[in-house]
């Protein structure tokens, strides 16, 4: 439905304004109009801290990181993040345990610890902050085509 | 709906309930969906972003992407993929995806200045044919011209240079791969004769020691990152050493993190050279055997305008590229004067972590890897960095073996197999053929079934000159394709947007997304992108892989290949190219653009039958043959039994990619080496037989200062750059939320004390401002980038922070690739009065 409103509308800007932009972070995609024009930069964004576990979108995203990581030391030394994800941290800490594929070589072998090859978690899991996404994403859940009754409606066909 | 918690509750009840009643309950009651239940298809595909070529795999289901996970049998990623490869699945459905042409109209006609409106695709070429035919009937090819991607896929890249070569008979085609490996590319073959690289991945499981230059390869390349910490921390023994002009992740996990003053990098590798051959360690046997020494022209200028009083003073602006025969001792001469101190000196790093670095090199039992990516290749003598440290590996003969390797690395997905490897720079041609040699025009000529005499001899403009002459008015029809070069050209507000916006011009912008090129351009044709059409593209080592369409564009949103096919129907060879051509061959005469390019035989020769019948071809349905193929076909016997072999098209659909050479089915690990590479003759142990007498270039360069440095007015170096989480311009990534969301807009990264000096806070609104332009933008001291006093730091994703508006168009005089890491800027609060709303 949104595409034939996108179609219906005669100008490209305010049609993009109006129908599936939020218009004030437009320029972010867009650039500033007229393109000579300076932005004013919006107010940083604040990491989300809640802990609050985010679905993923299918089975192999790398979940999102529900808190803060500033200042997380991981160099050749120190691994912040497995000082609570490493298995035997678990149990004190409560946090989720590594992937199990976290423990496989290169060449698949399974290994007692963590795999060097995933030794910098930030570069598959990130964290997350406040800001409003700039335009929808009209993703669909694969649950949803399976069972469109229990999944929002975006998700119907 | 959503399945609310009560439901939820209620229906595991019910399960729960029925499993103790050993009752299976059917399918739609259980709250859990088995694979089974899902019937995912899930097909191989390379990865959208970089040069590093992961393999995906992509689940579809009825006509959408729903899934997508790391490839375990791809053996440059075994399985894994970065966050923005595992958020592939997304990029497709941005809700302003672009899904008809829009053209400025006033009164139901085109007009320059007219708001955009949707057109269907016949009044958008019918008005497009118009405009490119006026420029060529007034003004003649030379003021035809197209920017293309190393983004397009080969067969995409191959027509686009059939079409504008051949067809509008102009070389006025670069890709926005200038602005990223040229520097890379034109050294490679300078020093070998053939372009690209003579190892591969599978050096980093078998170095020593991995020395970056000017590479932040933990955001940049990830997953290569993973197969370097892999064999670091596996291997005790080994040593990563970084240098770069500001710490970040990378440097946080090397054992050696050496930060320099920009452009010092020349020096430091100079000094190395001298070490290696002061010390003795020069590998003399290989050296006399394989190498040839060669002293550049110096004092070269910066690239800028002709008029630019930096071009004026520069004794050898007109010929960087020349460089004469040496020798050895006229090199090492050279060479002496780079002493550690004067090293030390130049690049601020202590004596002795220099003399480390150094041993590394010089030490013939240490395998070392160098690679490098932008903060070598963007640079005003990006050549002559690339020159310095192949003559590492040259002097001390750690070269094409497994594990002694400098490596260049790529930044787009076919940099190497579309940019490069097909040649849409606008001097090359396909199989490392350039356009001002006769004869490879004439073969050309010949393999294109072409008249004689049709591909011009001049080269075109490269991608910052088109710039310049868009807004001269020279260059006045022009198509851009696949980038978006007005958030990643240098110097935007002055060079690049006057030309879009010159009345004299018409620019159109292929892309599938609005952005602020597609912004400023007279028409938008909206684009299929990556799985929406079937696709090929080339990594960073050498590896050609293919996918195939998965699923379909939305709405009118075509491929840039049957875009370029589709618009080279409505030119005929009358109307485009000479009448003594075309008198003397009498059977082009009359036939339009696409029968005489795309007609001829050999792209049209593979039926429709030859498709995968369990995919859709909407380009081969389209014009009723296997385009793809015929176009692939084509193009690989430019390359076959010269040193580029390509396997046969249909192998590619089956395979995870192959490195060429691919001669009798085998790829080639190691060009160059006896035993790997098929091309060396037997006995000869090594050849560089890209040049013709088998030997690599040392090429001696001195140290040359920037363009421009700080100043007291202008104080701080600006570098720019990327972030792990977006690519490029964020064209794609921005419209990702989990990815937005990370990463959401740009900041300066400035050091502490830089900005208490200046009275700013954290998080605080500044401007940034050089002689240019500026952009407003916030403070970062804290986070993943630590720069040091003197320099900031700016990602150019955030099209409302448009960092390219106060960069310098200053390139590399011999490869025309602009220096993004190094111009002059002042930074100050916004205003007093926005001071107080840091969060």
């Amino acid at each position: 439905m949104r595409r034939s409103i996108f179609a219906a509308l005669i100008s490209l800007g305010p049609c993009l304004a109006a129908g599936v932009i939020f218009a004030q972070d437009a320029p972010r995609l867009r650039g500033p109009e007229p393109f000579t024009k300076e932005t004013p930069a919006p107010p940083m964004s604040r990491p989300v801290t809640d802990d609050v576990r985010v679905m993923r979108n299918y089975p192999d995203q790398p979940p999102v990181i529900p808190h803060a990581i500033d200042g997380y030391a991981m160099d050749l030394n120190a691994n912040k993040c497995m000082s609570c994800h490493a298995r035997k941290f678990t149990e004190q800490s409560q946090a989720p345990m590594i992937s199990v594929t976290h423990y496989q070589d290169r060449a698949g072998n399974t290994l007692g610890g963590l795999s060097p090859r995933r030794y910098v978690c930030v570069s598959c899991h990130v964290s997350q902050t406040n800001a409003k996404p700039l335009v929808e994403n009209v993703f669909t859940d694969m649950d949803a085509m399976t069972e469109p009754e229990r999944q929002p409606e975006r998700g119907r066909r | 709906m959503d399945l609310t918690r009560r439901t939820l509750l209620k229906t595991q009840a019910a399960a729960a309930a029925a499993a103790a009643a050993n009752v299976t309950l059917p399918a739609g009651a259980q709250n859990i969906l088995t694979g089974e239940d899902l019937h995912l298809q899930w097909s191989k595909a390379p990865c959208r972003f970089c040069g590093t070529g992961c393999g995906v795999m992509v689940g579809v289901k009825d006509g959408k992407v729903v899934a997508t996970h790391g490839d375990m049998q791809a053996e440059v990623n075994r399985g894994l993929n970065c966050v923005k490869g595992y958020f592939l699945s997304k990029i497709m459905y941005g809700n302003d995806r672009l899904t008809q042409p829009l053209m400025r109209m006033k009164n139901g006609q085109f007009a320059k200045d007219g708001d955009f409106q949707p057109v269907s695709w016949d009044q958008a070429f019918d008005e497009m044919a118009r405009q490119f035919k006026r420029v060529l009937k007034e003004k003649g090819p030379e003021a035809v011209g197209m920017f293309g991607s190393g983004q397009w896929t080969i067969w995409e890249g191959y027509a686009a240079s059939k079409l504008m070569r051949a067809g509008f008979r102009t070389n006025n085609l670069d890709p926005n791969a200038r602005h990223c490996m040229a520097s890379a590319a034109v050294t490679f073959i300078r020093t070998f004769g053939m372009d690209e690289p003579m190892g591969c991945y599978d050096d980093f499981e078998n170095a020593d020691a991995f020395v970056l230059w000017g590479s932040n390869m933990a955001e940049m390349h990830p997953i290569l990152w993973t197969r370097v910490t892999d064999r670091r921390l596996s291997h005790p023994h080994v040593r990563i050493a970084t240098l770069s002009t500001y710490e970040h992740r990378t440097t946080d996990l090397s054992d050696m993190a050496l930060i320099f003053k920009p452009n010092s990098d020349l020096a430091i590798m100079n000094y190395i050279a001298n070490y290696i051959i002061q010390i003795g360690a020069v590998n003399r046997e290989f050296v006399e055997k394989h190498c040839n020494f060669r002293l550049a022209n110096t004092d070269i200028g910066y690239g800028l305008r002709p008029e630019n009083v930096l071009e004026q003073r520069a004794q050898h602006a007109n010929d960087a590229q020349v460089s004469s025969p040496s020798s050895f001792e006229d090199y090492a001469k050279l060479m002496s004067q780079y002493t550690v101190e004067k090293a030390s000196e130049l690049s601020g790093i202590p004596k002795e972590r220099l003399e480390t670095l150094a041993r590394l090199y010089a030490d013939p039992k240490v395998k070392v890897m160098s690679l490098w990516t932008m903060g070598f290749n963007q640079h005003v003598r990006g050549v002559w960095a690339n020159h310095m440290v192949y003559n590492l590996h040259l002097l001390t003969g750690k070269i094409a073996e497994p594990g002694n390797s400098p490596f260049s690395l790529t930044g787009q997905p076919s940099a190497c197999g579309t940019a490069r490897e097909v040649g849409t720079f606008s001097h090359r041609l396909p199989a490392d053929m350039v356009v001002n040699n006769p004869e490879h025009r004439k073969h050309a000529e010949e393999i294109w079934k072409l008249p004689h005499g049709v591909l011009p001899e001049k080269i075109g403009y490269h991608a910052v000159q088109q710039d310049r002459m868009l807004k001269d008015g020279k260059l006045n029809a022009y198509w851009i394709m696949c980038n978006n070069n007005l958030q990643t050209a240098p110097n935007t507000n002055n060079e690049t947007y006057p030309g879009y916006r010159n009345p004299a011009n018409f620019v159109v912008v292929s892309d599938a997304y609005p952005t602020v090129t597609a912004m400023a351009a007279d028409l938008i044709l909206p684009a299929a992108m990556w799985v929406e059409k079937e696709g090929a593209y080339g990594n960073a080592e050498r590896r050609t892989h293919f996918w195939h369409q998965l699923v379909n564009a939305p709405g009118d949103a075509r491929s840039d290949l049957w875009q370029l096919m589709e618009f080279s129907k409505r030119f005929t060879t009358d109307e485009v190219w000479p009448a003594a051509i075309l008198d003397a061959n009498q059977g082009h005469k009359g036939k339009t653009l696409f029968e005489v390019l795309f007609g001829n035989g050999e792209v049209n020769k593979f039926p429709l039958t030859g498709i995968d019948p369990a995919y859709e071809n909407r380009e081969a349905t389209a014009f009723g043959f296997y385009v793809q193929k015929g176009l692939f076909e084509e193009y690989a016997s430019f390359g076959r039994g010269h040193g580029h072999d390509l396997a046969p098209f249909d192998t590619y659909h089956e395979v995870r990619g192959l490195r060429w050479p691919v001669v009798n089915g085998q790829e080639t690990r190691w060009r160059y080496r006896e035993g790997y590479d098929p091309y060396v003759e037997k006995g000869a142990g090594l050849q560089f037989y890209g040049n013709p007498d088998k030997k690599a270039n040392i090429m001696g360069a001195p140290y040359e200062p920037p363009a421009e440095s700080p100043d007291a007015e202008y104080d701080l170096w600006l570098v720019t750059g990327r972030v792990l989480e977006h690519w490029h311009s964020g064209s794609m990534t921005l419209r990702v939320p989990e990815l937005y969301k990370a990463f959401p807009g740009a900041v300066l990264f400035m050091h502490p004390d830089d900005a208490a000096r200046r009275h700013l806070r954290r998080g605080q609104e500044v401007r940034v401002v050089s002689r240019r332009g500026e952009i407003r933008s916030r403070v970062e001291t804290r986070g993943r980038n630590r720069v040091p006093q003197g320099l900031v730091f700016v990602p150019f994703f955030d099209a409302s922070q448009l960092i390219n508006k106060v960069t310098l168009d200053a390139t590399d005089p011999i490869s025309k690739q602009t220096d993004f890491k190094k111009c002059a800027v002042k930074v100050f609060a916004a205003s007093v009065a926005d001071a107080g709303d840091v969060q």
